[in-house]
């Protein structure tokens, strides 16, 4: 265990002086910044029945989208390029140890960014302290908790992606791309009059099952399910065994 | 646990073979390196030196065979056998944006160094290597290649394995970081088992007690030089400048001794012919070459010198020979050994 705690301090440290990271960070702050001026300033303009934290958060998959390929790009790929992967596996250290401990480091950096858009509404609370009830905390919570589980899902995939290549910046593509169909392909497939009408129920089934959107939308409304729970925590745990046999393997 | 019992021997490697699809890299090697011994490896490029040390530290598979570090089974528990290599690889990967320092530290907790030794270890390998002034603040990235190398070894030898594995240590490296280096080398003598691929051929004859040369994926030599100078090259070599036409020359040689022959002549200003001879080996043909051929002035004898075959002419012959046997069994044409190349 200690060569893995090792392992991610060495990653997180590695993530904290890359420029991408700060990249990342930057321009996720200001895209999510201005969705919630955008959704306090519709609040207060137009009669809604969504609350702004809602309508904030709806927009989460589209920083997700450049953020986690940015994230994540260089963890595995660089690495390999670079050949410094190979001196690390010259040690005892095993293959699953470095692509959980890259996974950690990304995580940790996902969560810390994700963390910092709390101070929206804080700020938003101390300048105006009469929008304090347009802030429901249980929504928040739940809100925040499908942002972090989905997101071990989406830094899997960006960590998947970037064992598949020595090139940092087709890393970032395939990331990308991958990330594209998972969260917006099982809506469009759920929606397939085609699948029901041929006998393929189960598949709009499965991709209802998977649809991002509609557990964005349970928790969202302060509802606390597990089904996405076991969803997002065991297609990031296959995710990383196969990106761990994949380093192995392209190692040797 | 795949033990053995030769513990004297810290590397044996038996009938190792690595096929790329239906190309051959390594075909059935076998070796063994004792405690202590320092063992040079060399081949052309493409002979299999780098894989054969990548297989010795765990890193890829061999396709049959057995390679064992200090008596563990490398394909068996390559996390234990790990544990008894320092491997530095050909290109010496870094990561360009850690410090000197901060990286043998990193290196040292991944490699089990218990905290208490920690400091002390990375300051030692630091002042071993001659990091320990300026370079152990400075950024990876901004190193010179010899101190890159330097930080590359000073990780191979960190914590203190039973055998350590250099490919291409001295690659790029100015005479003062070779010496540094050979001096480093030397000083693991008898404490650890070192293996060092060099292109630099006197490095290795200076380094290593031990040569192994490989070529087409098989070792077609090994031994000490000593050993390897009586099994390869029979021959010492003259070099004798003078005045004289090369059929005169050739007939006062073999006058001297009928084995002798010219193996080289080329033609110098001011009517000189620069020749070198073959001799076998102890014939000592210095004194009466000289003593004959400065019985006539005309000749204008102006050199007469003896060079003992190097590991270079080793090597050469090693791999020609494997060469010759390649073109014997495919049946082709032989290469002849008295072909004679004049230079004009």
């Amino acid at each position: 265990m200690r060569r893995f705690f090792t392992l991610c301090r060495y990653q997180i440290w590695q993530m904290a002086i890359s420029p991408s990271t700060y990249i990342a960070a930057f321009l996720f702050l200001c895209f999510m910044g201005m969705i919630f001026l955008k959704s306090i300033s519709d609040v207060s303009m137009y009669e809604s029945s969504e609350s702004p934290f809602g309508m904030f958060i709806w927009a989460f998959w589209i920083p997700v989208l450049f953020m986690v390929p940015l994230l994540t790009m260089r963890s595995l790929a660089e690495e390999r390029r670079m050949g410094t992967l190979g001196a690390l596996m010259t040690t005892s250290v095993t293959s699953a140890q470095v692509v959980m401990s890259k996974f950690v480091a990304c995580y940790f950096f996902y969560v810390f960014i994700w963390l910092l858009t709390l101070f929206f509404p804080l700020i938003t609370c101390w300048y105006v302290p009469s929008a304090k009830p347009l802030f429901d905390v249980w929504q928040m919570v739940t809100g925040y908790i499908f942002i972090f589980i989905s997101g071990a899902m989406y830094i899997a995939i960006g960590i998947f992606a970037s064992s598949l290549t020595r090139t940092t910046l087709v890393a970032g593509m395939l990331s990308f791309s991958m990330l594209f169909v998972v969260v917006v392909g099982a809506g469009i497939v759920a929606k397939f009059p085609i699948l029901e009408q041929s006998g393929l129920s189960w598949v709009v089934d499965s991709a209802a099952y998977m649809q991002t959107f509609r557990h964005l939308e349970e928790f969202s409304g302060s509802m606390l399910d597990t089904r996405p729970f076991f969803f997002y925590f065991s297609t990031s745990a296959v995710l990383l065994a196969i990106t761990a046999l994949i380093t192995e393997s392209k190692n040797a | 646990m795949d033990e053995i019992s030769e513990i004297p021997n810290s590397v044996i490697v038996r009938r190792l073979t690595k096929t790329y699809g239906a190309m051959k890299a390594l075909n059935g090697v076998s070796f063994r390196i004792a405690k202590g011994e320092v063992v040079g490896f060399l081949g052309p490029n493409g002979a299999g030196k780098s894989t054969t040390m990548r297989i010795l530290a765990g890193l890829m598979p061999a396709t049959s065979g057995s390679a064992h570090i200090c008596g563990v089974s490398v394909a068996n528990h390559p996390d234990l056998a790990r544990r008894h290599i320092g491997y530095m690889p050909e290109n010496n990967p870094l990561p360009e944006d850690l410090r000197v320092v901060e990286y043998l530290r990193f290196r040292a907790k991944i490699k089990d160094i218990p905290a208490s030794e920690l400091k002390a270890r990375v300051d030692e390998v630091m002042e071993t290597c001659q990091l320990h002034r300026k370079a152990a603040k400075k950024i990876i990235g901004n190193l010179s290649k010899g101190f890159r190398q330097r930080v590359g070894i000073a990780d191979a030898i960190l914590a203190k394995p039973e055998v350590i594995i250099m490919d291409e240590p001295t690659i790029g490296l100015d005479p003062h970081q070779i010496l540094a280096i050979r001096e480093l080398v030397r000083s693991l003598r008898g404490k650890m088992s070192v293996i060092i691929s060099s292109h630099i051929l006197p490095e290795i004859e200076q380094m290593c007690d031990r040569v192994m040369i490989i070529n087409q994926g098989s070792i077609v030599a090994s031994g000490s030089y000593a050993a390897l100078r009586k099994e390869f090259i029979a021959w010492d070599k003259y070099d004798v400048s003078l005045k004289l036409a090369p059929e005169e020359f050739e007939k006062i040689v073999s006058g001297i001794n009928k084995e002798a022959i010219v193996k080289k002549v080329l033609r110098d200003k001011g009517g000189y012919y620069n020749y070198v001879l073959r001799a076998p080996e102890g014939a000592n043909l210095g004194p009466v070459l000289i003593g004959e051929l400065s019985k006539d002035t005309a000749y204008g004898l102006r050199e007469v010198s003896c060079e003992k075959p190097g590991l270079e002419d080793i090597f050469m012959a090693a791999t020609k020979r494997s060469w010759e046997q390649i073109r014997e069994t495919e049946g082709g044409a032989q290469h002849s050994d008295s072909d004679r190349e004049v230079v004009e």
